[in-house]
């Protein structure tokens, strides 16, 4: 294995793909998302995403779009100049519940992660309860974030990045 | 941040390497070993240490409950003093002149004014009492998988370290390439690959 400090500068072109291939899927294949994970309803992008731009001509530049109703054709624009999602806030919904949170490339971090709403703790004993059930509720994001992730890793080793999804990112970015 | 925040941020953690058995005995041991110390009256600046997650105030690991479930659930604390720089400043040059006036001298020595400023610093964190940040985290031994319930980076590089010294198994923080190289679904050939990627170019 590579040294990490090295490998975390060198590899952060992959969480940014990952994260544009995450936005690639919400908008084009959640029938595809499904079979990754059987127990999501809808997987959306949330209020915010971040984009940057580091190998074209634009280099450097950064794009923030927020809001709960943010119009995402600028977003489509950057990609279109050579950009990349670097940062992305998801809404993840299973059965009747919502899980919210934001997901970095580089780091594969998450953070500001908002799972459904639990009973209060109002003594020490139900501590151990609480616990028990804020690990599984975690786990339900973190465990949809693994497993995206380990389909986008197989796909992008493999022929089928160069002969079939790049094709198809290119196109959804190109009829943008 | 604490693991029953409203919102929480989890950075994620291989761990590689097995404890001696009694695994429960060997990690409460390292615990209490490595277990964060009162600095309050001291002079140190920082303290770093494994601390109880239901009672993060009385490190003590004799007989707190370090497993839920299947989970090994505690925190890193880091307790650090503040000192704001004027009233360094302050002291400092009272003691300065208090040095001059007594030396009968126009100057100071740089050594000795670095002297000075150690020494008020020393005192003051001795008056200052340390505010104490609390990190949980989980740890699933079977699984090798832990959780670290912050995204600070001083508190993840702290983590390692601690966790290193405290347990002697290695933590390899999972971002895009560590993910990769450590997931059990990929084959030789595909780690391979792994190792010659060059990022996509999706519009020319």
């Amino acid at each position: 294995m590579l040294d990490v400090a090295v490998a975390y500068s060198r590899y952060q072109f992959l969480g940014e793909e990952f994260l544009t291939w995450i936005w690639f899927m919400i908008e084009n294949d959640q029938a595809a998302l499904q079979k990754i994970d059987p127990e999501l309803a809808a997987l959306e992008v949330g209020r915010r995403m971040v984009l940057v731009n580091r190998h074209h001509r634009d280099a450097g530049e950064t794009v923030t779009i927020k809001g709960d109703h943010a119009g995402m054709e600028e977003g489509l624009l950057t990609l279109k100049k050579g950009g990349m999602v670097a940062e992305i806030h998801l809404v993840y919904r299973s059965g009747d519940h919502e899980w919210q949170f934001s997901l970095k490339g580089e780091s594969l971090n998450i953070s500001s992660l908002k799972v459904p709403a639990t009973g209060k703790v109002e003594s020490q004993e139900e501590v151990e309860g609480a616990i028990i059930e804020k690990i599984y509720l975690c786990d339900k994001a973190v465990g949809l974030i693994n497993r995206l992730y380990g389909r986008f890793i197989k796909l992008r080793l493999g022929n089928a990045w160069r002969q079939k999804v790049v094709p198809a990112m290119h196109r959804w970015i190109a009829s943008a | 941040m604490g693991i029953l925040s409203t919102s929480v941020s989890i950075t994620q953690y291989r761990v590689e390497g097995r404890l001696a058995d009694p695994v429960m005995e060997t990690v409460r041991a390292a615990l209490n070993k490595h277990a964060v110390d009162d600095i309050d009256n001291e002079a140190s600046e920082q303290v770093i240490g494994w601390t109880p997650l239901e009672n993060p105030f009385a490190p003590n690991f004799d007989s707190a409950d370090i497993i839920i479930d299947t989970t090994f659930v505690f925190s890193l604390r880091i307790d650090k003093k503040s000192i704001p720089t004027k009233v360094v400043q302050k002291h400092f040059d009272l003691e300065m002149k208090r040095r001059l006036k007594e030396s009968k001298r126009d100057f100071l020595a740089r050594a000795e004014k670095q002297e000075i400023r150690d020494r008020v610093v020393n005192v003051l964190s001795t008056r200052i009492p340390a505010t104490p940040n609390v990190y949980d985290l989980t740890w699933d031994y079977e699984a090798g998988q832990l959780w670290f319930f912050t995204n600070l980076k001083s508190a993840n590089e702290a983590l390692e370290s601690l966790f290193k010294q405290s347990f002697k198994l290695s933590l390899v923080r999972l971002f895009p390439y560590t993910a990769a190289e450590c997931s059990q679904d990929l084959s030789g050939p595909e780690k391979d690959n792994l190792n010659q990627l060059k990022p996509t170019v999706f519009m020319e």
